[in-house]
């Protein structure tokens, strides 16, 4: 499974961005292979469309499951159409790692 | 002659004097009154009567041909505003954020984009007397593309003597695309540090563009030497003082204009519009 993280900086010790389409990184957990990817994202600065333009780099870098404090509509809308298992984490101050904790430990609800 | 009445701050009184003057003028030469404050039009509110004739604007956007489309994502990587999301098994498209610039049709390798009409908005052209035609540019709710309104309002204007263009505030594209060939700006201010920031921004704009411009004080204080200040300075006209009154604004508030009511008053508006015209025709 591949799972995303809005992350504030590139590194799982950074902390979760709570805005998806305007988190200026994104953390990607492989949990079969356990390998880390961090993107830098390239919708972050946009001037409008930036939902859809964030889910676009989602479904093109193959992520299954986004975990995310907030979601607007139109990238909601995107990400599920793509297939994207939209799961909420809002607690504030935590780090990408313990949103993944969170994430293995089950109960994260569906958006 | 082409000028348009602009403000940085809103709420100073551009479309007070936008009204009046196109009302006053009116009276001895032919005036078209152009409302390109396509989201929030008001300049119907001082003319009620005139007929309203209603054309539509509509951009272009995107059609998807399912069958020939690969979902190769061509068309969403060249868009630049996110409009277009290629998923799983289609294509989704965001009307409210595609700009119409029909890139993605060109991206498609399939051929699969075709471009249909999609209205926005609506441009509403009245009669109100002889001499006064009123058109109106209205921007439908939840809709972008003000510049396109615009656009269609000021091409509905045509040429007049006079043709009188109400702006939005601020000045960011719409404003800039609705001073866009005028001949001179009006820029209305208040006796406010508000006011006055927000005119040098709006000066600043005008001159960049090559537009003569020329001010206009409104709900003056009389305490408004930071403004006058300012347009020395940068040698700008005062065109008139507007002072702070409770009878203009309890005319204007109900509907009515001043100059409608006050000979007067008519006289001051007429007088704005020929300092207009000599500051132009001296350039």
């Amino acid at each position: 499974m591949r799972i995303c993280i809005p992350s504030r900086g590139p590194e799982p010790g950074d902390l979760v961005d709570e805005r998806f389409g305007r988190a200026p990184y994104y953390l990607i957990f492989d949990s079969e292979s356990g390998t880390k990817e961090s993107y830098k994202n390239p919708a972050a600065e946009g001037m409008g469309g930036v939902g859809p333009r964030a889910a676009q780099f989602l479904l093109d870098k193959n992520v299954q499951v986004l975990v995310t404090a907030r979601i607007g509509g139109n990238a909601l809308g995107a990400l599920k159409a793509g297939g994207i298992t939209i799961l909420l984490y809002e607690e504030p101050g935590k780090t990408v790692n313990d949103a993944i904790t969170a994430y293995k430990g089950g109960g994260l609800k569906e958006q | 002659m082409n000028i348009t009445v602009a403000s940085g701050k809103g709420g100073t009184g551009k479309s007070m004097v936008a009204a009046n003057l196109a009302w006053s003028l009116s009276a001895s030469d032919p005036v078209t009154l152009v409302d390109c404050d396509v989201e929030e039009p008001n300049l119907h509110l001082f003319f009620p009567d005139g007929h309203p004739v209603v054309s539509p604007v509509s951009v272009l956007v995107p059609d998807i041909d399912p069958d020939r489309c690969t979902l190769c994502g061509e068309c969403a990587r060249f868009c630049a505003f996110g409009a277009l999301v290629a998923a799983k098994d289609r294509v989704l498209f965001f009307p409210e954020h595609c700009h119409s610039c029909g890139g993605c049709a060109v991206a498609c390798p399939e051929g699969a984009i075709a471009e249909i009409a999609r209205p926005i908005g609506t441009v509403t052209e009245r009669t109100i007397s002889p001499s006064l035609r009123l058109v109106t540019g209205t921007l439908n709710e939840g809709e972008v593309l003000a510049v396109k309104v615009i656009q269609k309002a000021k091409a509905a204007a045509g040429n007049a003597p006079w043709v009188i263009i109400d702006a939005s505030p601020g000045t960011s594209c719409p404003v800039v695309e609705t001073l866009t060939g005028s001949d001179f700006c009006i820029l209305v201010t208040e006796s406010t540090p508000f006011g006055l920031h927000d005119l040098a921004i709006a000066y600043d704009v005008t001159y960049q563009m090559g537009i003569q411009s020329g001010v206009v004080i409104n709900r003056s204080d009389g305490k408004d030497e930071a403004a006058h200040r300012f347009c020395e300075e940068k040698k700008i006209p005062v065109l008139a003082v507007i002072p702070f009154e409770r009878r203009i604004a309890e005319i204007q508030g109900s509907g009515n204009l001043i100059s409608r009511r006050d000979p007067a008053w008519k006289e001051r508006f007429c007088a704005i519009g020929r300092a207009c015209r000599a500051l132009w025709e001296g350039a």
